[in-house]
């Protein structure tokens, strides 16, 4: 095949490029430059100013930012051993772990999020099984409490971390951790000096997947814990759809886009040096 | 292998379980609710019932929610296989500089909040005046979707080979007859599972939908929020019975023929 050849058939990314760049990143763009102007056109970054020195404001992004963290450290915490076991699973078990990550993940967010707000109810089906299994005597208030958000939200985004750290597991030669035992390395040894270094470009690419997405959900805590404590996303959409305040809205959005970019943008550069010092 | 690596291998199957029963909980809890007489969500139910079921019929604007959220997502997951399949071809085969920086630059809508994506878009379609929900609506749709779309495409393609195109442009096949007729029945598997993961995103979109629609064009998750708020009866329930049900038909076919394997890797 001819260079030209090969030349023409690159513009075939045309289309698609020319879409994405009109109805995605110009308007990103555009809402980039919005924030940072006022109300006069000026460039300022008085709303920014302002944002941050509001107490109530820098109370609403600690909060955001610590119920991703929270959410991305459980999902990690129990996405490790359901990784480990899957590798070794094989058959009808082996299907049981991916009908059950896949079947959720084609769901719906506000299907899952309504079910979670059923279960955290007070006379709900998680507070009756603590009391038969007499945990508590009365029922305790789970809903519109944060550990209801961040047990709901790392239910909806685990299958987000599970899969990319199996998908590093599988490529794992098997017998790695047997060699290194048969070399004298005791099981603590073998899990942090071979398992854990080649897991971590999984590892790190399903903690900012999941971060990146719990940093910026909307649905799940608008149904889990309710309008008196806010988030960054949920003060978007109330600014824009009931506040009418598009400035203050627009410079959200910048921050919360900022943060998402400099998630993906700091987890492909970890991933990088990982991949090269293997 | 030693006592203490048994006990670490029991303790994670114990942890694994744990998380299947986990994930599946939420969804096992709907279907329950569904069939329950009751109002008030106890479990197990106090009896069986239909009830629910019966109610949705007289929830307004369901049936208008459930079509526009249909149709949203066939048109914008077909218009992204068509776009997607141009884009692909031209990443693997082309010889330009930036080709990788393209691919992450196609995929990207991935990782970006869909709230600020909603926001942006909302104020830029005003801006060249486009007042039309349903457009505004399919326009934002083919964004969502053709991120799934080209990440299974472009892995598909970067193993394919293509000397078997070029034997059937050799064969006097023009070249969209050759990837109609040669490409895409090979890659057949990748168009199902990107279209599938594509199809199921556009559905259940709500945080850029919510900016684009009006009192006419209310996608399914947007209506569902909205009973939420209004009147949270199991008919929700109900509702989300009819999407597991769904998803379950949609991964059954898939499984069988992929294989859930293969789901994973689009």
């Amino acid at each position: 095949m001819s260079t030209a050849r090969a030349d023409r058939i690159g513009l075939l990314v045309l289309p698609g490029l020319a879409y994405l760049g009109l109805i995605y990143a110009l308007p990103l763009f555009l809402l980039l430059l919005k924030s940072f102007r006022d109300a006069t056109g000026a460039l300022s970054v008085a709303e920014f100013v302002q944002i941050f020195g509001d107490p109530l404001q820098r109370s609403i992004i600690a909060r955001t930012l610590r119920v991703a963290f929270l959410v991305t450290l459980l999902a990690l915490v129990i996405a490790w051993p359901t990784a480990i076991v899957m590798r070794s699973a094989r058959g009808g078990w082996l299907s049981l772990f991916l009908v059950a990550i896949i079947l959720p993940m084609s769901l719906g967010v506000v299907v899952k999020a309504f079910a979670w707000s059923i279960l955290f109810r007070s006379n709900g089906f998680i507070n009756q099984s603590l009391m038969t299994m007499n945990l508590i005597d009365a029922p305790i208030r789970l809903l519109f409490t944060e550990t209801a958000l961040v047990i709901g939200a790392a239910n909806v985004f685990l299958p987000f971390m599970v899969l990319p750290i199996y998908a590093v597991l599988q490529q794992q030669d098997p017998n790695l951790p047997d060699a290194a035992a048969t070399l004298g390395a005791g099981p603590y040894r073998r899990f942090f000096k071979v398992i854990v270094p080649l897991a971590m470009p999984g590892v790190v690419a399903g903690c900012a997947f999941v971060f990146s997405m719990a940093v910026s959900m909307y649905v799940i805590p608008s149904l889990i814990i309710g309008e008196r404590q806010q988030t960054v996303a949920m003060q978007i959409a109330r600014s824009f759809l009931f506040l009418r305040n598009e400035q203050l809205g627009s410079s959200l959005s910048t921050i919360l886009l900022l943060i998402a970019v400099s998630v993906v943008l700091g987890s492909s550069w970890l991933a990088a040096r990982l991949g090269a010092r293997q | 292998m030693t006592g203490t690596d048994r006990f670490f291998r029991a303790l994670c199957w114990v942890m694994a379980l744990g998380v299947v029963v986990f994930l599946l909980l939420p969804l096992v809890i709907t279907v329950l609710v569904s069939f329950s007489s009751s109002q008030v969500y106890t479990l197990p139910p106090p009896e069986w019932s239909f009830r629910w079921y019966e109610a949705l019929t007289r929830r307004a604007g369901l049936m208008d929610a459930l079509m526009l959220s249909l149709n949203l997502a066939l048109l914008s997951t077909a218009a992204s296989l068509i776009l997607g399949t141009a884009a692909a071809i031209g990443v693997a085969r082309g010889q330009f500089r930036g080709r990788a920086a393209l691919a992450t630059f196609a995929v990207s809508p991935l990782m970006m909040p869909g709230l600020v994506l909603g926001v942006a878009m909302l104020q830029f379609f005003r801006e060249i005046g486009l007042r039309d929900a349903y457009w505004s609506l399919l326009l934002a749709h083919v964004v969502i979707t053709l991120p799934f779309v080209m990440r299974t495409l472009l892995a598909a393609m970067g193993s394919f080979d293509f000397a078997l195109v070029d034997a059937a442009r050799t064969l006097g096949m023009s070249y969209p007859r050759a990837v109609l007729r040669v490409l895409i029945p090979n890659l057949a598997p990748a168009y199902l599972t990107g279209g599938l993961f594509a199809f199921l995103a556009s559905m259940d979109n709500y945080p850029i939908s919510i900016f684009l629609t009006d009192a006419f064009n209310r996608t399914l998750p947007i209506r569902m929020l909205q009973y939420m708020e209004e009147s949270p009866d199991p008919s929700i329930a109900a509702i989300s019975t009819g999407l597991i049900l769904l998803a379950t038909v949609a991964l059954a076919v898939a499984a069988r023929t992929v294989g859930l394997n293969r789901l994973i890797q689009g």
